[in-house]
């Protein structure tokens, strides 16, 4: 019973953190703003769902799995986040009016 | 009226063989003419006029859609309903008797692979037919070849080698053999468990990608070239054609095949499914890695 509990809290503000994050995306209009809000989801959004949901399962083959994809997810999505950040970073001509640039490196 | 008088124009002016250049000036002639007819709107209401009559018909397109699917869905049989019309002896025989005939755990393998095998030889077919194709448009040879894209290419060459990521290839290198891996279980395990060849073989041809995308093709190239390419998929193929070909002939005539088998639930079983989904595997792993490399670069 304390399981469903504490697993149903978890999905509940994994839900939230998603929620903040799809607003975030709407709410920001440049590309690295809107990254930073949703990878908001990818990671601490993903991690407090499938966390509840192996709060809830307990120790089963089905939670083993289920850190598998957090596990994935964690080291695939920032590595993703990263590649279009550098990508925007080495295309966009003047990145100096859209965010404070500290030093600018040709191949990072 | 207009509109119409210049497509008669053009058309006579085909008709009687006129030049490019008479057409254009008559284009141009016309093209004033109707410019004249035109009330006069200055660019900013026009613009306005066309993003609101937009805004209105994407509306109406939405809506219209979206009333057509939900009058469909409410029409629809109930999922599972016996009375279904796609419930029939089929169904039954596949559920009743595909365990003891194909020896597939996994029923649909059994299905796609066994008693529908002619259909997925055609959908292997495709793929490779598919990749031929691409090859025959963009495969950069002797007879294809521009000098300003060689320059390019190698321009290309050069950032891709400056730019290289660190970060990329560290999270590759650990991720690439469970991929790998993931997608040889998930291929072999094809007549146990959900997947098959062409699951499997599309996590794999993703893997092959991402080795492609973060260590450069050129990396790729050492040991999976174009050589290994025709030679895989083409003997994947010619395998799947020939043990179908002979569990359809001994079929048709009455015949043992003389496969075993063997117990439902190990590796080594139902037959020549686990043959079949290797072939189909290598077949989508190889297509898909070649599409990339294809359309990115014009070589494999």
């Amino acid at each position: 019973m304390l399981r469903e509990i504490i697993g149903g809290c978890m999905i509940a503000l994994g839900v939230a953190v998603f929620v903040t994050a799809v607003a975030g995306v709407y709410r920001f209009k440049y590309v690295l703003n809107r990254m930073h809000a949703a990878s908001l989801g990818d990671t601490l959004g993903m991690l407090l769902v499938l966390g509840g949901l192996i709060v809830i399962s307990g120790f089963t083959a089905l939670s083993v799995k289920l850190l598998a994809i957090i596990v994935f997810s964690w080291l695939a999505g920032p590595v993703m986040s990263h590649l279009i950040a550098r990508a925007e970073v080495m295309t966009h001509a003047h990145i100096e009016d859209e965010c404070e640039v500290i030093e600018r490196v040709d191949h990072i | 009226m207009s509109k119409k008088t210049d497509a008669l124009r053009r058309f006579s002016g085909w008709v009687n063989g006129e030049t490019a250049g008479h057409a254009a000036v008559h284009r141009e002639a016309a093209r004033i003419e109707h410019k004249k007819l035109l009330p006069e709107l200055d660019e900013q209401q026009r613009i306005r006029l066309f993003s609101w009559q937009y805004k209105l018909v994407a509306l109406v397109v939405c809506l219209t859609v979206v009333a057509v699917l939900l009058y469909t869905v409410f029409h629809l049989p109930l999922f599972g309903d016996p009375e279904n019309p796609a419930v029939n002896e089929v169904v039954q025989r596949y559920v009743e008797d595909g365990l003891e005939e194909t020896g597939a755990v996994n029923m649909v393998a059994g299905m796609i692979l066994d008693y529908r095998a002619f259909d997925t030889f055609g959908e292997s077919s495709v793929l490779f037919l598919a990749v031929t194709s691409v090859m025959m448009l963009l495969l950069r040879d002797a007879k294809n070849i521009v000098r300003d894209e060689d320059v390019q290419e190698e321009h290309e060459r050069i950032i891709e080698r400056q730019t290289s990521d660190i970060i990329l290839q560290k999270v590759t290198s650990l991720v690439m053999p469970c991929i790998m891996l993931f997608g040889a279980y998930v291929v072999l395990n094809g007549h146990i468990s959900p997947g098959g060849g062409f699951s499997g073989g599309a996590v794999m041809g993703a893997g092959l990608i991402l080795l492609g995308a973060s260590f450069g093709i050129d990396k790729v190239r050492t040991f999976f070239t174009m050589k290994t390419f025709r030679r895989i998929t083409s003997t994947a193929l010619l395998c799947y054609a020939a043990s179908k070909a002979y569990s359809f002939f001994t079929g048709a005539n009455g015949l043992e095949t003389g496969i075993p088998l063997g117990t439902p639930g190990a590796i080594f079983s139902s037959g020549l499914i686990l043959v079949l989904d290797i072939c189909v595997g290598m077949v989508v792993a190889c297509t898909m890695y070649g599409f990339y490399v294809l359309f990115s670069r014009g070589e494999i």
